[in-house]
Parts: C-alpha cells; structure tokens; sequence
C-alpha cells in the first residue's frame, strides 16, 4: 500500500480536563494542500502544532514519512525537520539579519555548509522578491515583508509538509495579497500544505482537499474545493461560511 | 593634603577596586550565567521543565541572596582562607564578592532569557534545533542586549560590596574611604575617594550601556 506523507491515527489532545481532539483521523498525500476551517478555538492551531511536536499528545499516533514523531523521541530533530511551519506572529529572531535568520537552522541543525545555503537563501529571498533586504533587521521590514522571510526560512529546511497557521491574520489588508501569491506558487510548484486560513476567497483558490473542523471534529471533507465553497453539504459548514457573506 | 602619598594610594584604590570587582564579575558570571540558563530552561514553562531542579536552585539564590554581604564577607571567611590563604587583602574579597554576585547575577540572566518572546523560541524548536543550540543562538543570542545591561548593573553592585569589604580591611577605594573617613575622620580624603568611586561606576556603567545599545536590533 502507498505511504502517505503524513497520517494521523486516533490522535488524543487535551488540555488538562479540555479535549481538544478525540480520536482525530487525517491522511495527507505528497502534493495535496489541505485548508483547514472552522470556528474559533475548533482545535485548528492545536493540529497543525500537534502534527510538529509541539504539544504533547495523550494518545494515537502520528506518522511523517511512515515514521513517527513524538516529543521525547531521539529523533525528534530529524523529524520535525520534516515539518516546516509558519506562525501567525512571523516570530522572526530580532537580533539577526534577514539572511541569518534563514541561515540559522540550515547550517547549525541541518550542518550544512554555509556558501551552499547561502546560495540557496539568496535565491529563495530573491523569489518573495526580499533579496535586496539580507542585510536588514526584521524591524526594518514590513508585516508582509517578515512573513516572507519566515516563509522562506521554512523552505530552506526542504520540509517535506508545510504548515501554516493563519499567516496572514496580523497582516494590514493591502500586504495579505503578497503572503498568499507566494504560497499559491509554492502550490503551483507541487508543494505539501496544510494550511489554516479565514481568508476563505484564497482558501477556495488554493485547496486541493477542504476540511471543516468543529470541536475538534471534522465535520465536513471535501475534495472538490470549488463545490465545497459553492455549496457546503452539512449545514454546520452552511452557516459558517455564510458568516463571511456581507 | 593631597600630597604625593595620597595620590599614589588613592591611583592603586581604584586599581584594586577594579581589579576585584572585574575578577570578582568574571568568576561570577561563570557561576551565575550556567545558574541562569538552567532556571530559565528548568521553569515551568521553559524547555526541559524540572520542578526538582528549579525549586532547589530557586531556593540556593534565595538564601544567599538575603544574607546581607557584610554578614557574607564575615561567614565564609575560612572558605577564603582556605582558598587564597588570607582573609583580607584585594585578592581575599574577591571569594565573597563571587558568593555574593553569583546569585545575583543567575537572577538577572535568568530574567533576560525569560524576556526572549516565546514565539521566536519555538520557531527554532519547530526547525528542529535542540536544545543546546536554542541557548546559544537563540536565548543568548537575543537575550544579548540585556544580558550586557545587565553586566553593567552586576559591575556597580559588585563595586558597591567591594567598597564595603573596607570595613575588614578588603583594599580600595572602600578600604580608604573607611580609614581615613571612619576611623581617623579625614572627610576631605574621604570625599575625594568617594569620588573616586563615584566615576568608576560611571565609566563602568557608561562603557556598558554604550555596548549594550550597539547590539540592540529589537524594535524600537
Ligand atoms: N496552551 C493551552 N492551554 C489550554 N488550553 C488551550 C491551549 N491552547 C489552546 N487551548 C484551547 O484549545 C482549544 C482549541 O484551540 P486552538 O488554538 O487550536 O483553536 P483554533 O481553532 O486555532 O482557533 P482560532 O481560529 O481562534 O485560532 C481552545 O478552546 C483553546 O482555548
Ligand atoms: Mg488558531
């Protein structure tokens, strides 16, 4: 049987008393870019952050590659370097350069060699069209200029999935355009994603596969984005979309 | 009364005041930065969490922070004696004035690393990098603004306590001041080298702002 690239199984996520997740199922294959909605406080963020590691979980499995990645696992570095991921908060390093912020994790955790990254740092910062900006500090840079840095600095880990979480939710309107251009050519370019948006119009351009979560559930599945969006089958996700309509 | 003899001593005060208070800083910060990073990383919500560990080191600063440092300078008196072979003289207080500014400055670090947003450190957590590289590059790396402010804090405090191991004979500018201002009522000596100590602190103080403000890039 194929591989998928990521699968959950039976995933247990609480916090405390508060679950968050039950028994939550999810298969990704190379290419797909998975857009996640759904209500405030569904679970969304705690997904994407469960599927990097970064929460403990309390029960299921979840498999990168057909190998699992659990917080406390020796080769817990290998595998989250599998797992590329961008905030909604950029969380660029303030004291670093645009170029050593992207610098950093290829040549201290992935030790590679520094005029090769470098290289390819230039070429991905030339790509968001921040090429000239290297030298700069994040506080030099706009809101959409960061989170192109941080985007980048994702890449050049070459992650085999990339999630995002609300990336352009901090973002002035007039900048959300330039973020999300640059994910719809790593789209078109064959890339892994799970993204989680409330920008429902790229949403809808984007996604290969919808999920509409709600309590940690997923309500509604849909492979057909553009039927999903047209005309939602459940009316859970009936009602939420309509919550965009003005 | 500024003859020659006073000039001459009140020049190897403040040589010896800085020599402690830098050596004394020196050895502290070899204490005191590891004692930092480990109550950073040990806290609740740090890295590698360990109530164990935090609790107790949490409660070592604790003590020797409120033992006051006269009564500090006075207590491990055989610990000096044992370690530089006298217990007064520039070189013995430099044992106290590390008990005394270790903890002070594991406080003080640890306050500084805390203050690197979450967010940053867990981008670096989500890159993979572990946990050593994350203090290096990340915690240190970020901190490194307020960690330098607060080398120059640690350098005017350990002055301060370095003036008053005068009081047991400790040499400096402390030494003098007490000598001649306490015991032999000279006020004008006394002065003179309180204004000594006075500038010291202020070119401490200044080179450390004056490098701390050079490394700063967070937002303005
Ligand atoms: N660290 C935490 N401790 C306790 N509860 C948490 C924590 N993080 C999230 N939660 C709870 O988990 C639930 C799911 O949160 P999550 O952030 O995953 O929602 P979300 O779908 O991303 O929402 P939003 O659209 O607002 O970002 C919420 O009820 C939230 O209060
Ligand atoms: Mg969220």
């Amino acid at each position: 049987m194929k591989q998928s690239l990521l699968e959950i199984k039976h995933l247990n996520k609480a916090y405390g008393e508060n679950i968050i997740l039950k028994s939550f199922n999810l298969k990704v294959e190379k290419g797909d870019v998975v857009v996640v909605i759904g209500p405030s406080g569904c679970g969304k963020s705690t997904l994407l952050r469960c599927i990097n590691a970064l929460e403990d979980i309390q029960g299921g499995e979840i498999l990168i590659g057909g190998e699992p990645i659990s917080r406390n696992a020796k080769n817990i570095s290998t595998m989250r370097q599998k797992v590329g991921m961008v905030f909604q908060s950029y969380d660029l390093f303030p004291h670093k350069t645009i170029l050593d912020n992207v610098l950093l994790a290829p040549i201290k955790v992935q030790k590679r060699k520094r005029n090769e990254v470098e290289k390819e740092a230039l070429e991905l910062l030339g790509k968001v069209g921040l090429a000239d900006r290297k030298n700069d500090y994040p506080r030099q840079l706009s809101g959409g200029q960061k989170q192109r840095v941080a985007i980048v600095r994702a890449l050049i880990m070459h992650p085999d999935i990339l999630l995002l979480d609300e990336i352009t939710a901090a973002l002035d309107p007039e900048m959300v355009r330039e973020v999300l251009e640059v994910v719809i050519s790593l789209a078109k370019s064959g890339s892994t994603m799970m993204i989680v948006t409330h920008e429902m119009a790229f949403a809808k351009a984007i996604a290969t596969r919808v999920l509409f979560l709600e309590n940690g559930e997923i309500v509604e599945e849909s492979k057909e984005p553009k039927a999903f969006f047209e005309s939602p089958q459940t009316e859970r996700a009936k009602k939420f979309l309509k919550s965009f309509e003005y | 009364m500024l003859d020659k003899e006073m000039v001459k001593m009140l020049f190897e005060g403040v040589r010896d005041t800085c020599y402690m208070t830098l050596v004394s800083t020196f050895f502290g910060y070899l204490i005191g930065l590891p004692l930092g990073i480990f109550l950073t990383l040990t806290d609740k919500d740090g890295l590698t969490p360990n109530k164990a560990i935090y609790s107790l080191l949490d409660v070592i600063i604790n003590i020797t922070r409120s033992v006051p440092f006269l009564i500090l300078l006075i207590v491990v008196m055989p610990l000096t004696k044992a370690i530089v072979g006298k217990s007064y003289g520039s070189t013995a207080t430099i044992v106290p004035l590390t008990i005394a500014a270790a903890p002070l400055i594991g406080r003080m670090v640890e306050s500084s690393l805390k203050d690197v947003g979450k967010g940053v450190i867990e981008a670096a957590v989500s890159m993979g990098a572990k946990t050593g590289t994350i203090v290096r590059k990340v915690l240190i790396g970020e901190a490194r603004t307020s960690l330098l402010t607060g080398v120059a804090i640690v350098l005017g405090t350990v002055l301060g306590y370095s003036a008053m191991a005068g009081v047991v004979g400790g040499g400096g500018l402390g030494d003098i001041a007490i000598r001649y201002g306490y015991y032999r009522y000279e006020t004008g000596i006394m002065l003179i080298t309180l204004v000594f100590i006075i500038a010291v602190v202020q070119v401490m103080q200044g080179i450390g702002s004056f490098v701390a403000k050079k490394f700063d890039h967070r937002s303005k």
